[in-house]
């Protein structure tokens, strides 16, 4: 062996070498999945949460909501002012950036991202956010790093909305595929994967001055089963699970504490609704008992939220107070509490209405006995288990309550187009902290007005109501009046409880080992929100 | 003739396959739900954009056009945009129809393996005991719902394939060992056990060809079943395949998908049941 | 002997079945909200269901309801893949053709959307018991077409069989033909679909659940039962829960025991 003392160490370097740089030059890639297929990579059109997420990875914008501590952050804008009417933003943008093909960043891309995403063709929800009124939104170019976009009307909440506005290039031929984020999209298998590797050029640095990302590249897999994404999960092919179910997170929370997290109540919501619609065809004493506040607010006292709570969320939920969850700590209104279980208290108020119990049979004024149906989609067991026990709440003062889950499209079509329903039961998921995005629940002339869509004029004084005090706070600059006007909303829905509020549920999700720097919150996206900061720990896998 | 025979098979097919498409068409159409989009109901939506949405389906309201002009444009190549990925059916279906096939290949060939190995060593070994175990081991598997099978396959790292195979296995089994009992009952097997055939003899010569028109249809049938099949277990196990695709397309409502991949199965379904057809004719002919 | 002992198992699941009533002990709508997901214990012999309810009972009550309508319906289904492929193979000629290219069409087509339009046509508070009957025989009308191919190709070969063409030369012609020498010598290929579509028709029910047909809750069935098994990643999550699935195959086998008489020739 020591006769060739040379190859013998050149042999033993070269082992090392490979060992070394096994270890140095693994690719560290976070893999976690996507529940829906991403129909398209333009990033000023995206409608499900697949195309947010790659959104989010592979898009710079001018200003970034810190997922954590819920206040907002100079990204490619270094600063930016609002005029005081309201309708003009500022912005001074960071020099010196470049997409990742290159390409020099300038406020002429801002400029041209905001004239497209204005496009009246377009028709995405989140151009649509900047709709405050008829008009054109102008912007102009005032220098590199100067540029100003004018609206024909105030918009509320303004500045925090471009966290959603992924900036495009100008001038790149790549057109959408030249991004400022942290990531760029590698590879699509249509069905199976999305690729996204690190973007070289990306302009944010450690505090060491270490160029962003840590990670080489972010492996999407497309898997609609959850069980399967769990299964893949245990066996450490996936890092990441970003949102969890709650018999997933106790199953795992058994076998393996601390890669669960629960991060508290989220913005989401559980909510049922009944009916309201003058011209749906449903049975005339039907429509007066959904009509009738008193009914709406003693079924609100008859659901037993508690026991939704812990035995259908296994208390990862909490009862809900209002269209607002406590997580969002400036717009919720404190004073609101959710409402009670008191049955007996629930006969009384149905009593002034003329109800009244016949052997064990709840009936109206005109001897008809109380049944109505409840709607909900397929396919998701929580919103089935709760349309369970709520069937037997009501059971007990005497409603007979009947279930059907229908396939999604057919329950869009009944509360949109047929109204061939008595109640249903739908989430509401709130990507935005800010009330005006829920503008269009809220105004009784649009569509999405579940309880009664597209009404010409308010049918009811309330709802006249609300309409005035969210034009106000579509048009106040000031948070607080702003906030004013909304508490008042939000105290009145529960008063007549259109929606009854079931359940805020709560923010789950599970991250492996060997992921570092991970901090689970309640905002969207859970988990990898500060992807650019992720590493992996090579060797735990 | 065979040659009249196999040209009647495919004028037979062309019109039941235009005759499908056109049925699918209005059965999708016919299902409620066919205007909505899940995107409508997103809060942040203007009036304007909903109604956009809305019309965007109203150009498929019209079947008869629909129907003509889909006609029309598939013969030249185009086979259509799907609605809901947004994207031309046909390169959508060039890069499914190869997992779809792999998986449904090896899962029938798989199930008829294991069908064929159960039932002709029950054949063979005639005991009761062993004749009831695999009816009951087979009735496993016919019980067990398309889930469990999926996940089963995923866990042992055989995706799609496994599940579809567990599917087909028991049906095929099932009526190949009814089948195969009511050969052996027959009075000549009688007499050629007495002449001193062997088992393996008789079950080659003269039980096989009694069954063999059945068996021939029973394969062109498990190809339905193994196509029926790859829907569910492709959705459950992720996997990119036309059955996928056919799932997503039914969610979604998705005219011009949905009316391609009826005509896609109904092809596999007409060669596959025209192949077992034919092969039972040539048998026949020789055999007569 | 196994055939006995097969049909006494089966009596007896059926009587447990239809004395559900006075055997269960609870309701299957109760919830007993403090315990849901309980072990086995001497009040809830195989626990309870994610939302408290007691497994036994629902189990006991699911089986009235799947065991009566689950082989009606396959029994009717057999009964049309009779007539449709066992007549058009005794046909012959270009009936045989016209009917195999029915069937071929029948199976190829998206029948989830007569489903769902016929969920859509029906009432939402529609009486559980009719939304149950409806689910069973829109199955079993669906569920006729992949047995009729190998009855046509069976009745084909008996077609020109010798005993038959006796039957003919002897005068006996027609339905009486068909009836008493076609289907008996069909009998394996009948009695498979009939044991085959049992259980596939109790699964295919509680798909059928996700689309708002077959059983409308509280009202449990085996298929819905089953679905409840899909979360579990494995045996340890609980093995009573797997008590619905068990009880499924061993009736589907006892059916089988029970109903061959044809076992191999020795």
């Amino acid at each position: 062996m020591t006769r060739h003392p040379l190859a013998k160490s050149l042999l033993i370097g070269l082992a090392l070498f490979c060992v070394a740089s096994n270890f140095a030059f693994a690719e560290k890639e976070l893999r976690f999945c996507l529940r829906t297929e991403p129909k398209n990579f333009n990033p000023l059109q995206t409608s499900n949460e697949a195309e947010e997420t790659i959104r989010y990875l592979t898009g710079g914008v001018l200003v970034r909501v810190n997922r954590q501590n819920q206040e907002l952050e100079p990204e490619l804008a270094e600063s930016w002012k609002i005029s005081s009417d309201g309708r003009q933003i500022s912005f001074k943008l960071r020099t010196g950036v470049n997409f990742s093909d290159g390409t020099a960043f300038s406020a002429a891309d801002v400029a041209y991202t905001m004239q497209q995403l204005m496009d009246p063709a377009l028709h995405s929800p989140t151009g649509d956010a900047f709709r405050s009124g008829s008009g054109t939104v102008t912007a102009k170019v005032l220098s590199p790093d100067h540029v100003t976009i004018t609206f024909p009307a105030p918009v509320a909440g303004l500045e925090r909305l471009f966290d959603q506005v992924a900036i495009l290039s100008s001038q790149s031929p790549k057109k959408e595929g030249a991004v400022l984020g942290p990531f760029y999209v590698a590879d699509y298998k249509a069905g199976a994967s999305v690729l996204l590797k690190r973007n070289a050029n990306y302009w944010k640095k450690d505090s060491q001055g270490r160029q962003l990302p840590y990670l080489d590249a972010i492996h999407l897999d497309i898997q609609p089963n959850r069980d399967i994404e769990l299964l893949h999960f245990r066996r450490g092919e996936l890092d990441l699970i970003n949102s969890l179910d709650s018999e997933y997170f106790d199953r795992l929370a058994a076998v393996s504490p601390t890669l669960v997290h629960d991060a508290g109540p989220s913005l989401d919501a559980e909510e049922m609704w009944f009916n309201e619609v003058a011209r749906a065809p449903i049975p005339g004493y039907k429509r007066i008992w959904f009509r009738s506040t008193n009914f709406r607010r003693a079924i609100a006292q008859s659901i037993n939220y508690e026991d939704l709570s812990r035995v259908v969320f296994k208390g990862h939920a909490q009862p809900a107070a209002g269209p607002v969850s406590p997580a969002n700590k400036f717009w919720f209104n404190e004073k609101l509490k959710p409402y009670a279980y008191d049955p007996e208290s629930a006969l009384k108020l149905l009593a002034q209405d003329g109800f009244h119990l016949q052997n064990g049979v709840l009936q109206d004024k005109d001897g008809n006995s109380v049944e109505f149906s409840i709607i909900t989609n397929a396919g998701n067991s929580y919103r089935e288990r709760m349309a369970v026990l709520i069937q037997q709440d009501l059971q007990k003062i005497g409603i007979k309550v009947s279930v059907a889950t229908l396939d999604f499209p057919s329950l869009i079509e009944r509360i949109t187009q047929s109204f061939n329903y008595d109640a249903a039961i739908l989430g509401l998921t709130n990507v935005d902290l800010d009330p005006n995005g829920q503008m269009n629940v809220w105004l009784s002339s649009s569509e999405n007005h579940q309880w009664n869509p597209s009404e010409k004029s308010p049918e009811t004084a309330w709802e006249a109501e609300i309409d005035r005090l969210m034009r106000a706070q579509a048009s106040a600059i000031d948070p607080p009046k702003r906030k004013e006007s909304f508490d008042r909303v939000q105290a009145i829905v529960m008063e007549q409880a259109p929606f009854i509020y079931l359940v805020n549920k709560n923010a789950l999700s599970a991250v492996s080992a060997s992921v570092q720097g991970a901090l689970p919150v309640i905002l969207r996206p859970q988990t990898y929100w500060n992807a650019d900061r992720l590493t992996l720990s090579t060797g735990a896998r | 003739m065979l040659a009249i025979r196999i040209a009647r098979h495919l004028l037979s097919i062309a019109a039941i396959v235009l005759l499908g498409a056109f049925l699918s068409a209005v059965l999708v159409r016919s299902a409620p739900g066919f205007d909505t989009d899940e995107e409508q109901l997103d809060p942040r939506l203007s009036a304007a954009s909903v109604s956009a949405l809305r019309e965007s389906h109203r150009q498929e309201h019209g079947l008869f056009r629909f129907y003509l002009s889909y006609l029309g444009h598939s013969l030249r190549g185009d086979l259509g945009v799907s609605r809901s990925l947004g994207q031309p059916v046909r390169g959508l279906l060039r890069d499914r129809v190869p997992a779809t096939f792999r998986v449904v290949v090896t899962g029938l060939a798989l199930g008829w393996l294991l069908a064929l190995a159960l039932g002709l060593t029950a054949a063979l070994a005639r005991t009761t005991a062993y004749d009831h175990a695999t009816l009951i081991a087979s009735g496993i598997f016919l019980c067990l719902p398309a889930a469990a099978l999926a996940l089963l396959s995923v866990l042992l790292n055989s995706p799609g394939y496994l599940g579809i195979a567990l599917i087909v296995f028991p049906k095929v089994f099932r009526y190949m060992r009814n089948l195969l009992a009511k050969a052996y009952s027959l009075p000549h097997i009688c007499t050629a056990r007495a002449k001193g055939l062997s088992e393996l003899r008789i079950l080659g010569f003269h039980v096989l060809p009694v069954v063999a028109p059945e068996l021939l249809a029973l394969a062109g049938v498990s190809v339905s079943v193994a196509v029926g099949a790859a829907i569910p277990i492709e959705t459950l196990c992720g996997i990119a395949g036309v059955g996928q695709l056919a799932w997503q397309a039914a969610i979604g409502r998705d005219l011009p998908l949905l009316v391609n991949i009826t005509v896609l199965v109904t092809l596999v379904t007409l060669s596959a049941n025209l192949g077992a057809d034919v092969i039972g004719h040539i048998l026949r002919s020789e055999g007569a | 002997m196994i055939r006995s002992l097969s049909s006494a198992f089966l009596l007896i699941v059926a009587l447990f079945a239809l004395f559900a009533g006075p055997l269960a002990p609870a309701h299957y709508t109760t919830q007993f909200r403090e315990i849901p997901n309980a072990a086995p214990s001497r009040q809830h012999l195989m626990g309870t269901d994610d939302i408290g309810r007691d497994r036994f009972s629902r189990l006991l009550y699911g089986t009235r309801i799947s065991l009566l309508l689950a082989p009606a319906a396959a029994l009717l289904s057999t009964v049309l893949a009779a007539l449709i492929g066992g007549l058009a193979g005794y046909l012959g000629g270009v009936w045989a053709r016209c009917a195999m290219g029915f069937v071929d069409l029948f199976l190829s087509l998206p029948w989830l959307f007569l489903l769902i339009m016929v969920r859509g046509l029906l009432p939402l508070d529609i009486s559980p018991v009719v939304s149950i009957l409806i689910t069973f025989l829109l199955l079993a009308i669906l569920g006729w077409a992949a047995s009729a191919r190998i009855l046509c190709a069976g009745a084909s070969t008996l077609r020109q069989s010798g005993f038959l063409l006796q039957a003919r030369a002897s005068g006996i012609s027609g339905i009486r033909l068909f009836a008493v020498h076609v289907l008996p010598n069909l009998r394996p290929i009948l009695l498979a679909q009939f044991w085959i579509s049992i259980p596939v028709f109790i699964l295919s029910e509680a798909n059928l659940g996700m689309l708002g047909l077959g059983v409308a809750e509280p009202m449990p069935s085996w298929g819905s039962l089953l679905r409840e098994m899909e979360g579990m990643l494995s045996l340890s999550d609980g093995p009573w829960k797997l008590a619905p699935l068990v009880l499924l195959i061993l009736v589907v086998s006892c059916f089988e025991l029970a109903l061959t008489k044809q076992e191999f020739a020795l």
